[in-house]
Protein backbone atom coordinates (compact mmCIF):
# COMPACT_ATOMS: atom_id res chain seq x y z
CA UNK A 1 0.00 0.00 0.00
CA UNK A 2 3.37 2.15 0.97
CA UNK A 3 4.62 1.10 -2.37
CA UNK A 4 1.50 2.05 -4.51
CA UNK A 5 1.12 5.94 -2.71
CA UNK A 6 4.90 6.30 -2.79
CA UNK A 7 6.31 5.13 -5.93
CA UNK A 8 4.26 7.90 -8.03
CA UNK A 9 6.49 10.57 -5.55
CA UNK A 10 9.59 9.54 -7.02
CA UNK A 11 8.51 11.36 -10.34
CA UNK A 12 8.67 15.23 -10.24
CA UNK A 13 5.67 15.27 -13.12
CA UNK A 14 3.96 13.01 -10.60
CA UNK A 15 4.14 15.73 -7.22
CA UNK A 16 3.36 18.62 -9.57
CA UNK A 17 0.54 17.10 -10.86
CA UNK A 18 -0.44 15.61 -6.79
CA UNK A 19 0.06 19.39 -6.05
CA UNK A 20 -1.64 21.40 -8.25
CA UNK A 21 -4.85 18.80 -8.41
CA UNK A 22 -5.31 19.05 -4.70
CA UNK A 23 -4.94 22.58 -4.74
CA UNK A 24 -7.36 22.90 -7.60
CA UNK A 25 -9.57 20.45 -6.24
CA UNK A 26 -9.75 22.06 -2.59
CA UNK A 27 -11.13 25.42 -4.15
CA UNK A 28 -13.49 23.84 -6.19
CA UNK A 29 -14.74 22.33 -3.79
CA UNK A 30 -15.13 25.17 -1.98
CA UNK A 31 -17.32 26.94 -4.44
CA UNK A 32 -18.99 23.73 -5.46
CA UNK A 33 -21.04 24.18 -2.15
CA UNK A 34 -22.53 27.53 -3.40
CA UNK A 35 -22.71 26.48 -7.08
CA UNK A 36 -25.31 23.21 -5.44
CA UNK A 37 -27.14 25.75 -3.04
CA UNK A 38 -27.47 28.19 -5.42
CA UNK A 39 -28.94 25.87 -8.44
CA UNK A 40 -25.93 26.83 -10.60
CA UNK A 41 -24.68 23.64 -11.85
CA UNK A 42 -25.92 24.53 -15.24
CA UNK A 43 -24.06 27.91 -15.00
CA UNK A 44 -20.83 25.98 -13.88
CA UNK A 45 -21.11 23.97 -17.03
CA UNK A 46 -21.85 26.65 -19.08
CA UNK A 47 -19.21 28.79 -18.37
CA UNK A 48 -16.56 26.18 -18.32
CA UNK A 49 -17.27 25.40 -21.93
CA UNK A 50 -17.74 29.15 -22.77
CA UNK A 51 -13.88 29.49 -21.87
CA UNK A 52 -12.43 27.23 -24.83
CA UNK A 53 -12.05 30.45 -27.71
CA UNK A 54 -10.97 32.36 -24.75
CA UNK A 55 -7.88 30.14 -24.19
CA UNK A 56 -7.13 29.37 -27.94
CA UNK A 57 -7.11 33.03 -28.48
CA UNK A 58 -4.76 33.81 -25.84
CA UNK A 59 -1.91 31.35 -26.83
CA UNK A 60 -2.24 32.60 -30.35
CA UNK A 61 -1.49 36.14 -28.93
CA UNK A 62 1.00 34.67 -26.39
CA UNK A 63 -0.88 35.46 -23.66
CA UNK A 64 -1.56 34.15 -20.48
CA UNK A 65 -4.36 31.38 -21.17
CA UNK A 66 -6.03 32.53 -17.94
CA UNK A 67 -6.44 36.16 -18.69
CA UNK A 68 -8.34 34.77 -22.26
CA UNK A 69 -10.13 32.28 -20.23
CA UNK A 70 -11.45 34.36 -17.75
CA UNK A 71 -12.92 37.40 -20.36
CA UNK A 72 -14.91 34.54 -22.17
CA UNK A 73 -15.80 33.10 -19.40
CA UNK A 74 -17.07 36.61 -18.11
CA UNK A 75 -18.73 37.46 -21.41
CA UNK A 76 -20.65 34.48 -21.73
CA UNK A 77 -22.25 34.80 -18.40
CA UNK A 78 -23.06 38.63 -19.72
CA UNK A 79 -24.44 37.39 -22.64
CA UNK A 80 -26.68 34.59 -21.17
CA UNK A 81 -28.06 37.84 -18.93
CA UNK A 82 -28.03 40.26 -22.14
CA UNK A 83 -30.27 37.75 -23.69
CA UNK A 84 -32.43 36.69 -21.07
CA UNK A 85 -33.19 39.96 -20.04
CA UNK A 86 -34.00 41.31 -23.71
CA UNK A 87 -36.25 38.13 -25.01
CA UNK A 88 -38.74 35.81 -23.65
CA UNK A 89 -36.71 32.60 -23.79
CA UNK A 90 -36.62 30.86 -20.81
CA UNK A 91 -32.69 30.49 -18.91
CA UNK A 92 -31.97 27.01 -19.17
CA UNK A 93 -32.21 27.54 -23.16
CA UNK A 94 -30.48 30.55 -23.29
CA UNK A 95 -27.42 28.81 -20.96
CA UNK A 96 -27.69 25.92 -23.35
CA UNK A 97 -27.77 28.17 -26.42
CA UNK A 98 -25.00 30.82 -25.47
CA UNK A 99 -22.34 27.84 -23.87
CA UNK A 100 -22.83 25.56 -27.38
CA UNK A 101 -22.19 28.88 -29.49
CA UNK A 102 -19.10 29.78 -27.57
CA UNK A 103 -17.77 26.26 -27.34
CA UNK A 104 -18.29 25.98 -31.31
CA UNK A 105 -16.44 29.14 -32.14
CA UNK A 106 -13.11 27.87 -29.65
CA UNK A 107 -13.55 24.75 -31.74
CA UNK A 108 -13.22 26.47 -35.58
CA UNK A 109 -10.35 28.64 -33.92
CA UNK A 110 -8.42 26.07 -32.53
CA UNK A 111 -8.55 24.65 -36.59
CA UNK A 112 -7.75 27.88 -38.15
CA UNK A 113 -4.95 29.30 -36.06
CA UNK A 114 -1.80 28.02 -36.54
CA UNK A 115 -0.34 27.05 -33.49
CA UNK A 116 0.98 24.16 -31.01
CA UNK A 117 -2.13 24.10 -28.76
CA UNK A 118 -3.25 20.70 -28.65
CA UNK A 119 -6.98 20.14 -28.42
CA UNK A 120 -7.12 17.43 -26.35
CA UNK A 121 -4.98 19.11 -23.91
CA UNK A 122 -7.67 21.91 -23.13
CA UNK A 123 -10.64 19.23 -23.53
CA UNK A 124 -9.15 16.32 -21.34
CA UNK A 125 -7.03 18.18 -19.13
CA UNK A 126 -3.24 17.69 -18.94
CA UNK A 127 -2.12 17.93 -15.28
CA UNK A 128 1.29 15.26 -16.02
CA UNK A 129 2.44 18.08 -18.14
CA UNK A 130 1.64 20.91 -16.38
CA UNK A 131 3.99 23.70 -17.32
CA UNK A 132 5.80 26.02 -14.92
CA UNK A 133 3.67 28.98 -16.04
CA UNK A 134 0.76 27.19 -15.78
CA UNK A 135 1.25 25.85 -12.13
CA UNK A 136 2.21 29.94 -11.55
CA UNK A 137 -1.12 30.54 -12.90
CA UNK A 138 -3.26 27.86 -11.15
CA UNK A 139 -1.71 29.40 -7.59
CA UNK A 140 -2.74 32.94 -8.29
CA UNK A 141 -6.27 32.28 -9.48
CA UNK A 142 -7.08 29.30 -6.42
CA UNK A 143 -5.17 32.11 -4.10
CA UNK A 144 -8.30 34.90 -5.56
CA UNK A 145 -11.03 32.54 -5.26
CA UNK A 146 -10.50 31.13 -1.54
CA UNK A 147 -9.89 34.61 -0.68
CA UNK A 148 -13.08 35.63 -2.21
CA UNK A 149 -14.79 32.94 -1.16
CA UNK A 150 -13.63 33.29 2.59
CA UNK A 151 -13.97 36.48 3.57
CA UNK A 152 -17.39 36.74 1.80
CA UNK A 153 -18.69 33.41 3.33
CA UNK A 154 -21.28 34.58 5.32
CA UNK A 155 -22.24 37.20 2.97
CA UNK A 156 -22.83 34.56 0.13
CA UNK A 157 -24.27 32.06 1.83
CA UNK A 158 -26.80 34.62 2.77
CA UNK A 159 -27.71 35.51 -0.69
CA UNK A 160 -27.93 32.15 -1.55
CA UNK A 161 -30.51 31.60 0.72
CA UNK A 162 -32.14 34.74 0.80
CA UNK A 163 -31.15 37.68 -1.41
CA UNK A 164 -34.37 39.72 -0.56
CA UNK A 165 -33.32 39.71 2.96
CA UNK A 166 -29.80 40.47 1.66
CA UNK A 167 -30.87 43.49 0.03
CA UNK A 168 -33.05 44.78 2.67
CA UNK A 169 -30.28 45.30 5.09
CA UNK A 170 -28.02 47.19 2.62
CA UNK A 171 -26.19 44.23 1.22
CA UNK A 172 -25.45 44.97 -2.59
CA UNK A 173 -26.60 41.24 -4.07
CA UNK A 174 -26.40 42.57 -7.84
CA UNK A 175 -22.49 43.03 -6.85
CA UNK A 176 -22.38 39.38 -5.12
CA UNK A 177 -24.00 37.43 -7.83
CA UNK A 178 -21.57 39.29 -10.55
CA UNK A 179 -18.37 38.48 -7.80
CA UNK A 180 -19.48 34.69 -7.79
CA UNK A 181 -19.75 34.52 -10.96
CA UNK A 182 -16.46 35.93 -12.10
CA UNK A 183 -15.35 33.62 -8.82
CA UNK A 184 -17.40 30.44 -10.59
CA UNK A 185 -15.02 31.62 -14.23
CA UNK A 186 -11.55 31.71 -12.42
CA UNK A 187 -12.53 28.28 -10.95
CA UNK A 188 -13.22 26.62 -13.86
CA UNK A 189 -10.26 28.02 -15.47
CA UNK A 190 -8.21 26.56 -12.52
CA UNK A 191 -9.82 23.53 -12.85
CA UNK A 192 -9.37 22.90 -16.89
CA UNK A 193 -5.97 22.70 -16.19
CA UNK A 194 -6.52 19.07 -14.32
CA UNK A 195 -9.43 17.56 -15.51
CA UNK A 196 -10.22 19.87 -18.91
CA UNK A 197 -12.86 21.97 -20.14
CA UNK A 198 -15.93 18.52 -20.47
CA UNK A 199 -15.51 17.48 -17.25
CA UNK A 200 -14.52 20.84 -15.30
CA UNK A 201 -18.12 20.82 -13.88
CA UNK A 202 -17.64 17.71 -12.27
CA UNK A 203 -14.98 19.18 -9.83
CA UNK A 204 -17.85 22.30 -9.22
CA UNK A 205 -20.80 20.50 -8.83
CA UNK A 206 -19.87 16.64 -7.04
CA UNK A 207 -18.23 17.57 -3.86
CA UNK A 208 -20.62 20.19 -2.93
CA UNK A 209 -23.50 17.56 -4.08
CA UNK A 210 -21.54 14.66 -2.02
CA UNK A 211 -21.21 16.82 1.07
CA UNK A 212 -25.15 17.95 1.33
CA UNK A 213 -26.10 14.65 1.39
CA UNK A 214 -23.81 14.25 4.48
CA UNK A 215 -24.69 17.36 6.85
CA UNK A 216 -27.31 19.93 7.98
CA UNK A 217 -24.38 22.35 8.39
CA UNK A 218 -22.56 24.73 6.31
CA UNK A 219 -19.39 25.11 7.98
CA UNK A 220 -19.53 21.08 7.57
CA UNK A 221 -20.74 20.97 4.37
CA UNK A 222 -17.75 23.19 3.12
CA UNK A 223 -15.14 21.02 5.22
CA UNK A 224 -16.74 17.91 3.72
CA UNK A 225 -16.77 18.81 0.41
CA UNK A 226 -13.46 20.30 0.40
CA UNK A 227 -11.84 17.28 1.50
CA UNK A 228 -13.61 14.92 -1.19
CA UNK A 229 -12.48 16.66 -3.23
CA UNK A 230 -9.28 17.12 -2.23
CA UNK A 231 -9.01 13.12 -2.18
CA UNK A 232 -10.45 12.38 -4.83
CA UNK A 233 -7.76 14.59 -7.05
CA UNK A 234 -5.14 12.29 -4.80
CA UNK A 235 -6.70 9.75 -5.45
CA UNK A 236 -7.62 9.77 -8.93
CA UNK A 237 -3.79 11.62 -10.02
CA UNK A 238 -2.35 7.85 -8.29
CA UNK A 239 -5.01 5.61 -9.91
CA UNK A 240 -4.54 7.04 -13.10
CA UNK A 241 -0.63 6.70 -12.65
CA UNK A 242 -1.35 2.62 -12.19
CA UNK A 243 -3.80 1.83 -14.68
CA UNK A 244 -2.19 4.36 -17.36
CA UNK A 245 -5.51 5.59 -17.67
CA UNK A 246 -6.81 9.42 -18.26
CA UNK A 247 -6.16 11.20 -15.34
CA UNK A 248 -9.28 13.36 -16.02
CA UNK A 249 -11.09 10.79 -15.92
CA UNK A 250 -9.96 8.84 -12.88
CA UNK A 251 -10.49 12.20 -10.81
CA UNK A 252 -14.02 12.32 -11.61
CA UNK A 253 -14.78 8.90 -11.33
CA UNK A 254 -13.53 8.46 -7.60
CA UNK A 255 -15.76 11.81 -7.44
CA UNK A 256 -19.07 10.11 -8.60
CA UNK A 257 -17.68 6.91 -6.58
CA UNK A 258 -18.08 9.23 -3.25
CA UNK A 259 -21.34 10.80 -4.39
CA UNK A 260 -22.36 7.18 -5.07
CA UNK A 261 -21.41 6.20 -1.42
CA UNK A 262 -22.82 9.23 0.39
CA UNK A 263 -26.65 8.84 -1.93
CA UNK A 264 -26.53 5.13 -0.93
CA UNK A 265 -25.40 5.18 3.16
CA UNK A 266 -25.91 9.39 4.50
CA UNK A 267 -27.02 8.90 7.67
CA UNK A 268 -29.96 11.10 7.33
CA UNK A 269 -30.09 12.02 3.29
CA UNK A 270 -29.33 8.54 1.98
CA UNK A 271 -31.31 5.94 0.75
CA UNK A 272 -30.67 3.07 3.45
CA UNK A 273 -30.95 6.04 6.35
CA UNK A 274 -31.01 4.97 9.40
CA UNK A 275 -33.37 5.88 12.29
CA UNK A 276 -36.59 7.97 11.88
CA UNK A 277 -36.61 10.93 8.98
CA UNK A 278 -37.43 14.49 10.47
CA UNK A 279 -38.73 16.74 7.77
CA UNK A 280 -38.38 16.54 4.20
CA UNK B 1 -44.10 59.60 8.80
CA UNK B 2 -42.47 55.69 8.69
CA UNK B 3 -43.13 54.97 4.91
CA UNK B 4 -43.83 57.33 2.40
CA UNK B 5 -44.78 56.51 -0.80
CA UNK B 6 -45.59 59.42 -3.51
CA UNK B 7 -46.99 58.16 -7.10
CA UNK B 8 -44.90 55.27 -7.32
CA UNK B 9 -44.61 53.49 -10.57
CA UNK B 10 -43.28 50.22 -11.26
CA UNK B 11 -42.82 48.42 -14.91
CA UNK B 12 -41.12 45.44 -15.67
CA UNK B 13 -40.04 45.32 -19.84
CA UNK B 14 -42.88 47.55 -20.19
CA UNK B 15 -45.73 45.91 -18.33
CA UNK B 16 -47.21 48.11 -15.44
CA UNK B 17 -46.95 46.18 -12.00
CA UNK B 18 -48.19 49.68 -10.00
CA UNK B 19 -49.09 52.81 -11.14
CA UNK B 20 -49.37 56.19 -8.85
CA UNK B 21 -49.47 54.59 -5.81
CA UNK B 22 -49.20 56.80 -2.40
CA UNK B 23 -49.43 55.77 0.77
CA UNK B 24 -48.46 57.41 4.29
CA UNK B 25 -47.77 55.44 7.03
CA UNK B 26 -47.58 56.98 11.27
CA UNK B 27 -44.85 55.00 13.11
CA UNK B 28 -46.94 52.54 15.52
CA UNK B 29 -49.43 51.38 13.46
CA UNK B 30 -50.35 48.03 12.18
CA UNK B 31 -51.62 48.46 8.50
CA UNK B 32 -53.17 45.41 6.30
CA UNK B 33 -52.09 45.39 2.38
CA UNK B 34 -54.96 43.91 0.78
CA UNK B 35 -55.31 43.01 -2.79
CA UNK B 36 -55.63 39.71 -5.32
CA UNK B 37 -52.51 37.89 -6.54
CA UNK B 38 -50.95 40.13 -8.87
CA UNK B 39 -52.53 43.36 -7.44
CA UNK B 40 -49.14 44.56 -6.92
CA UNK B 41 -48.88 43.85 -3.55
CA UNK B 42 -45.40 42.25 -3.59
CA UNK B 43 -44.39 44.92 -6.19
CA UNK B 44 -44.79 47.54 -3.64
CA UNK B 45 -42.84 45.10 -1.00
CA UNK B 46 -39.80 44.69 -3.62
CA UNK B 47 -39.98 48.88 -4.16
CA UNK B 48 -39.84 49.47 -0.33
CA UNK B 49 -37.15 46.87 0.01
CA UNK B 50 -35.20 48.36 -3.05
CA UNK B 51 -35.30 45.59 -4.79
CA UNK B 52 -37.06 47.16 -7.97
CA UNK B 53 -36.82 51.00 -8.47
CA UNK B 54 -39.71 52.82 -9.08
CA UNK B 55 -39.40 54.20 -12.45
CA UNK B 56 -41.64 57.11 -11.19
CA UNK B 57 -42.33 58.48 -7.70
CA UNK B 58 -40.67 58.70 -4.52
CA UNK B 59 -40.28 56.67 -1.41
CA UNK B 60 -38.96 57.71 1.59
CA UNK B 61 -38.50 55.59 4.82
CA UNK B 62 -38.17 57.55 7.97
CA UNK B 63 -37.67 60.15 6.37
CA UNK B 64 -34.67 58.91 4.25
CA UNK B 65 -34.19 57.22 0.99
CA UNK B 66 -34.55 53.40 0.64
CA UNK B 67 -30.80 52.64 0.06
CA UNK B 68 -30.00 54.79 3.18
CA UNK B 69 -32.82 53.27 5.49
CA UNK B 70 -31.20 49.42 4.23
CA UNK B 71 -27.66 50.92 5.17
CA UNK B 72 -29.82 51.60 9.07
CA UNK B 73 -31.28 48.83 8.95
CA UNK B 74 -34.88 50.29 9.08
CA UNK B 75 -36.58 48.08 6.61
CA UNK B 76 -36.99 44.07 7.40
CA UNK B 77 -38.85 41.59 5.19
CA UNK B 78 -40.58 38.49 6.54
CA UNK B 79 -40.81 36.07 3.03
CA UNK B 80 -43.35 33.50 2.64
CA UNK B 81 -41.74 30.43 4.25
CA UNK B 82 -42.78 28.68 0.83
CA UNK B 83 -40.15 30.59 -1.01
CA UNK B 84 -37.58 29.49 1.23
CA UNK B 85 -35.03 26.65 0.00
CA UNK B 86 -36.00 24.38 3.17
CA UNK B 87 -33.24 21.72 2.74
CA UNK B 88 -30.63 24.70 2.79
CA UNK B 89 -28.41 23.61 5.66
CA UNK B 90 -28.57 26.34 8.34
CA UNK B 91 -29.43 26.50 11.67
CA UNK B 92 -32.65 28.57 13.02
CA UNK B 93 -29.81 30.15 15.40
CA UNK B 94 -27.85 31.09 12.27
CA UNK B 95 -31.22 32.29 10.14
CA UNK B 96 -31.57 34.77 13.18
CA UNK B 97 -28.29 35.57 13.13
CA UNK B 98 -28.50 36.39 9.56
CA UNK B 99 -30.75 39.93 11.05
CA UNK B 100 -27.54 41.32 12.42
CA UNK B 101 -24.83 40.99 9.59
CA UNK B 102 -26.10 44.57 8.87
CA UNK B 103 -24.70 45.35 11.90
CA UNK B 104 -21.02 43.74 11.77
CA UNK B 105 -18.36 44.41 9.66
CA UNK B 106 -16.79 43.04 6.83
CA UNK B 107 -16.22 39.15 7.96
CA UNK B 108 -20.04 39.42 9.79
CA UNK B 109 -18.26 37.71 13.10
CA UNK B 110 -20.89 38.35 15.44
CA UNK B 111 -20.11 40.06 18.93
CA UNK B 112 -21.58 39.23 22.33
CA UNK B 113 -24.11 41.73 21.68
CA UNK B 114 -25.69 40.05 18.58
CA UNK B 115 -25.53 36.97 20.45
CA UNK B 116 -27.70 38.29 22.71
CA UNK B 117 -30.05 40.13 20.37
CA UNK B 118 -30.61 36.84 18.65
CA UNK B 119 -31.31 35.00 21.62
CA UNK B 120 -33.87 37.61 23.02
CA UNK B 121 -35.50 37.09 19.14
CA UNK B 122 -35.73 33.77 19.54
CA UNK B 123 -37.35 33.77 23.54
CA UNK B 124 -39.62 36.21 22.11
CA UNK B 125 -40.97 34.06 18.97
CA UNK B 126 -40.59 30.98 21.47
CA UNK B 127 -38.44 28.71 19.51
CA UNK B 128 -34.67 29.15 21.89
CA UNK B 129 -34.82 25.03 22.49
CA UNK B 130 -34.93 24.38 18.67
CA UNK B 131 -32.13 27.12 18.26
CA UNK B 132 -29.94 24.18 17.12
CA UNK B 133 -32.49 22.54 14.36
CA UNK B 134 -32.03 22.84 10.64
CA UNK B 135 -34.15 25.29 9.15
CA UNK B 136 -36.30 22.51 7.08
CA UNK B 137 -37.16 20.53 10.01
CA UNK B 138 -39.15 22.80 11.45
CA UNK B 139 -43.06 23.25 11.37
CA UNK B 140 -44.53 25.52 8.77
CA UNK B 141 -45.36 28.03 11.42
CA UNK B 142 -42.17 27.56 13.74
CA UNK B 143 -40.21 28.45 10.41
CA UNK B 144 -42.40 31.85 10.18
CA UNK B 145 -41.20 32.49 13.86
CA UNK B 146 -37.93 31.89 12.73
CA UNK B 147 -38.01 34.81 10.43
CA UNK B 148 -39.86 36.86 12.31
CA UNK B 149 -37.56 36.33 14.38
CA UNK B 150 -34.68 37.83 12.43
CA UNK B 151 -36.64 40.81 12.04
CA UNK B 152 -36.63 41.61 15.73
CA UNK B 153 -33.06 40.78 15.67
CA UNK B 154 -32.63 43.35 13.34
CA UNK B 155 -34.12 46.15 15.06
CA UNK B 156 -36.07 47.09 12.77
CA UNK B 157 -38.53 50.19 12.46
CA UNK B 158 -40.11 48.67 9.38
CA UNK B 159 -41.68 45.61 8.89
CA UNK B 160 -42.57 43.82 5.81
CA UNK B 161 -45.14 40.70 6.32
CA UNK B 162 -45.66 38.70 3.30
CA UNK B 163 -48.79 36.57 3.96
CA UNK B 164 -47.95 36.23 7.56
CA UNK B 165 -50.78 33.71 8.22
CA UNK B 166 -50.50 31.70 5.14
CA UNK B 167 -50.54 27.60 6.90
CA UNK B 168 -49.36 28.47 10.52
CA UNK B 169 -50.94 26.85 13.30
CA UNK B 170 -53.10 28.13 15.90
CA UNK B 171 -50.14 29.01 18.13
CA UNK B 172 -48.08 30.33 15.94
CA UNK B 173 -51.20 32.60 14.72
CA UNK B 174 -51.83 33.86 18.08
CA UNK B 175 -48.19 34.35 19.16
CA UNK B 176 -47.80 36.89 15.99
CA UNK B 177 -51.05 38.35 16.84
CA UNK B 178 -49.64 39.27 20.13
CA UNK B 179 -46.17 39.96 18.59
CA UNK B 180 -47.43 42.73 16.35
CA UNK B 181 -49.62 44.90 19.06
CA UNK B 182 -45.96 44.48 20.80
CA UNK B 183 -44.55 45.69 18.16
CA UNK B 184 -47.21 48.54 17.03
CA UNK B 185 -46.51 49.41 20.77
CA UNK B 186 -42.76 49.88 20.60
CA UNK B 187 -43.32 52.37 17.52
CA UNK B 188 -43.00 50.19 14.51
CA UNK B 189 -44.76 49.95 11.70
CA UNK B 190 -46.09 46.74 10.16
CA UNK B 191 -46.97 46.22 7.35
CA UNK B 192 -48.89 42.88 6.34
CA UNK B 193 -49.70 41.87 2.83
CA UNK B 194 -52.70 39.08 2.88
CA UNK B 195 -56.16 38.44 1.03
CA UNK B 196 -57.78 37.31 4.34
CA UNK B 197 -59.94 39.84 5.80
CA UNK B 198 -60.96 38.52 8.77
CA UNK B 199 -57.16 38.84 10.29
CA UNK B 200 -57.77 42.74 9.05
CA UNK B 201 -60.24 43.27 10.76
CA UNK B 202 -59.26 41.54 13.91
CA UNK B 203 -56.41 43.60 14.41
CA UNK B 204 -55.07 45.90 11.53
CA UNK B 205 -55.75 50.02 12.75
CA UNK B 206 -55.22 50.74 9.28
CA UNK B 207 -55.71 49.19 5.61
CA UNK B 208 -54.66 49.70 2.11
CA UNK B 209 -56.27 48.58 -0.44
CA UNK B 210 -54.55 47.46 -3.67
CA UNK B 211 -54.98 46.68 -7.41
CA UNK B 212 -52.35 47.86 -9.52
CA UNK B 213 -52.48 51.41 -7.80
CA UNK B 214 -53.69 52.28 -4.47
CA UNK B 215 -57.68 52.04 -4.17
CA UNK B 216 -57.80 53.56 -0.81
CA UNK B 217 -56.36 53.20 2.52
CA UNK B 218 -56.89 54.66 6.29
CA UNK B 219 -58.46 53.24 9.10
CA UNK B 220 -59.97 50.19 8.89
CA UNK B 221 -63.38 50.61 9.64
CA UNK B 222 -63.74 53.25 7.01
CA UNK B 223 -61.97 51.49 4.17
CA UNK B 224 -63.60 48.03 4.40
CA UNK B 225 -66.53 49.13 2.38
CA UNK B 226 -68.70 46.80 0.79
CA UNK B 227 -67.71 49.13 -2.84
CA UNK B 228 -64.12 49.20 -2.06
CA UNK B 229 -63.94 45.76 -1.83
CA UNK B 230 -65.74 45.21 -4.67
CA UNK B 231 -63.09 47.34 -6.89
CA UNK B 232 -59.79 45.55 -4.84
CA UNK B 233 -61.32 42.40 -5.72
CA UNK B 234 -62.54 43.26 -8.65
CA UNK B 235 -66.42 43.48 -8.46
CA UNK B 236 -66.62 39.88 -7.12
CA UNK B 237 -68.52 39.79 -3.51
CA UNK B 238 -65.72 39.79 -0.78
CA UNK B 239 -66.70 37.06 1.04
CA UNK B 240 -66.07 34.20 -1.60
CA UNK B 241 -62.32 35.72 -1.58
CA UNK B 242 -61.88 35.70 1.94
CA UNK B 243 -61.68 31.93 2.68
CA UNK B 244 -62.99 29.86 4.74
CA UNK B 245 -61.96 30.82 7.90
CA UNK B 246 -64.36 34.41 7.27
CA UNK B 247 -66.76 32.85 6.03
CA UNK B 248 -69.18 33.36 9.29
CA UNK B 249 -68.97 36.92 8.80
CA UNK B 250 -69.57 38.78 5.96
CA UNK B 251 -68.92 42.19 5.05
CA UNK B 252 -72.43 43.71 4.45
Amino acid sequence: MSAWLLEPLSHDFMVRALLISALVGGVCGLLSCYMTLKGWALMGDAVSHAVLPGVVLAYALGLPFSLGAFVFGVGSVATIGFVKQKSRIKEDTVIGLVFTGFFALGLVLVSKTRSNIDLTHILFGNVLGITASDIQQTLLISAAVAAVLLILRRDLLLFCFDPTHARSIGINTGMLHYLLLSVLSLAAVAGLQTVGIILVVAMLVTPGATAYLLTDRFDHMSLLAITSSVLSSLLGVIISYWSDSSTAGCIVLVQTGLFLLAFLLAPRHGIFKRGGDIGA
Amino acid sequence: MRIEADQICVDYNGSVALYDASLHLPPGCICGLVGMNGAGKSTLFKALTGFVRPSRGRIRINGMRVAEAQREQAVAYVPQSESIDCGFPISVWDVVMMGRYGAMNLLRIPRQSDRIAVRDALQRVELLELRQRPIGTLSGGQRKRAFLARAIAQRASVLLLDEPFNGVDVRTEKLMAELFLQFRDEGRTILISTHDLSHVRAFCDLVVLINKTVLAYGETSEVFTPENLALTFGGLPPNLLSGPSSSEEGPT
